[in-house]
């Protein structure tokens, strides 16, 4: 291995794979990408151990990308350790950068979590209700697991974090921007998500009227005909586009589905959710509460619809001024 | 019953005036009561709300002029949709709807201002302190 190529650090934490899936997606991209780079640590591809990540020097990683959220012990022993070694953590995908799929997990509680999955689930057979523990000893060896704590956090609420790439997953085009960015040294400001700055509903090519069509209720997209030439909201069906940073290539929206968010929001707005239920609330038809109730009711899962990607990045879970490892 | 704080939001052309009344009639309320002086009830964003249960309200009360009467005309209905598009979200959060309302207070409603107030003080008060999710760091088991 050549020295003086910059050395790069692939992890997952809470992911579901689909962020590695975007890295090897970029073909021929990647081969460019390992050609000019070291890879020191890659779990799901290339077979590293922690100890060689630890016997580094610190800062000696030029660039560590983290996706998933954090959840486990685990986690954040090696969310720290990559701190420590690298210069620039980016948070790689909507779980690292606002809690992601796995942050929804933030609306129920750990007991409810490991009842289900290993008490209750139809497919579970478990007649000693045998449930995960960090240390047991069977046969007089111990057996340790890591502890899985009461909440999903986003990466940054543990670490410092350099940079985000939003997406769940980025798109290839977000990711060869970032990755030639950083290479190129032609960087934004530290702590800044790299990607577009305009929301999604700007490059959206569907007609809208400027004002608001109002609706007395909402729809699923597979309740209505949905006319692929006219902004879903419009239609009454729930679009994120309005608090939804851009850079995806309306990706959803091209395969006639509304955008969920998962780019996470704009610079300069604090919470994804608050700000969609002030775009969506004008698409409300109704002068008396039992009207706008009556709409508001048939949006089925609020939190899930307007926090799909960051229950944890929320305002409600922020915390602000939690120690974080610099 | 705990000491709680209630950020109250205030339009200036009608709750405002009302809760000016109220300071006029010696009408009493919490010191926990906290007013904020907004144009109208419709330019209290959702954003403004989570950030004042992040920074330390209990609860959350936005007054604004009657239906009808918004010196913007349709501010009140704006943020009435708002809300009760809220409503639903913060209780799957776990945050009682009891800690959050919208209301209609006039210029000349100095004695409704202090009712209203008072029974919403009195609610939040009831529930307590409001909790939101702590630090990661504390968490840790290894
Ligand atoms: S951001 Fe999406 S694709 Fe990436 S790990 Fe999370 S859930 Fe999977
Ligand atoms: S709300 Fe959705 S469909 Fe409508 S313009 Fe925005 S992104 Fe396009
Ligand atoms: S349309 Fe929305 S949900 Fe779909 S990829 Fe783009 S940002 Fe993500
Ligand atoms: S000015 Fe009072 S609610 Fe609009």
């Amino acid at each position: 291995m050549s020295d003086n190529k910059p050395k790069v650090a692939f992890y997952w934490c809470a992911s579901c794979g689909g962020c590695e899936e975007a890295v090897v997606d970029l073909n021929e991209g990647l081969l460019d990408v390992a050609a000019a780079v070291d890879i020191v640590l890659w779990p799901v591809a290339l077979d590293f151990k922690y100890s060689d990540v630890e016997a580094l020097r610190d800062g000696d990683i030029a660039v560590a990308f983290v996706n998933g959220a954090i959840r486990t012990d685990e986690q954040a022993h090696i969310a720290r350790l990559l701190r420590r070694k690298a210069g620039l953590i980016v948070a790689f995908g909507s779980c690292a950068h606002t809690g992601g799929i796995p942050g929804l997990a933030n609306l129920t509680t750990k007991e409810k979590i490991f009842e289900t999955s290993y008490l209750k689930s139809p497919t579970v057979d478990n007649p000693e209700k045998t449930i995960p523990v960090t240390k047991t000893t069977v046969d007089g060896v111990d057996a340790t697991l890591p502890g899985f704590w009461t909440q999903v956090h986003t990466l940054d609420q543990l670490i410092d974090v350099d940079y985000y790439l939003p997406g769940c997953p980025p798109m290839p085009n977000s990711i060869v921007d970032a990755v030639t960015a950083i290479l190129e040294g032609k960087l934004p400001p530290k702590g800044a998500v790299i990607g577009s700055k305009k929301a999604l509903c700007d490059t959206c090519t569907r007609t809208k009227p400027v004002k608001p069509t109002l609706h007395e209720r909402f729809y699923l997209p597979h309740e209505i005909d949905v006319d692929p030439e006219v902004c879903f909201l419009e239609q009454g069906v729930i679009c994120c586009g309005p608090a939804t940073r851009g850079g995806c290539g309306e990706k959803c929206i091209q395969g006639n589905m509304p955008c969920t968010g998962c780019y996470g929001t704009l610079d300069g707005v604090t919470d994804q959710g608050a700000k969609l239920v002030s775009a969506i609330a004008a698409y409300i038809d109704g002068d008396s509460a039992i009207e706008v109730k009556k709409a508001v009711a048939t949006i089925l899962d609020p939190a899930g619809t307007f926090y799909r990607y960051g229950v944890p990045a929320s305002q409600l879970f922020k915390k602000e001024a939690m120690e974080v490892t610099k | 019953m705990a000491e709680v704080k209630l950020l109250t939001f205030v339009c200036n052309w009608c709750s405002y005036g009302g809760a000016d009344q109220a300071g006029g009639l010696k009408i009493e309320y919490p010191s926990g009561v906290r007013l904020v002086k907004v144009m109208c009830s419709g330019r209290v964003d959702p954003q403004l709300i989570l950030q004042g249960f992040r920074k330390g309200a209990d609860g959350v009360l936005v007054l604004g002029c009657h239906p009808g009467d918004c010196h913007y005309k349709s501010g009140n209905y704006s943020a009435q949709k708002r809300m009760l598009l809220l409503e639903p979200l913060l209780a799957q959060f776990g945050i009682e709807s009891d800690r959050f309302q919208l209301n209609w207070v006039s210029a000349g409603e100095g004695e409704r201002f202090g009712k209203v107030v008072n029974e919403m003080y009195n609610k939040v008060a009831a529930l307590g302190p409001l909790k939101l999710t702590d630090s990661a760091v504390k968490e840790e088991t290894a």
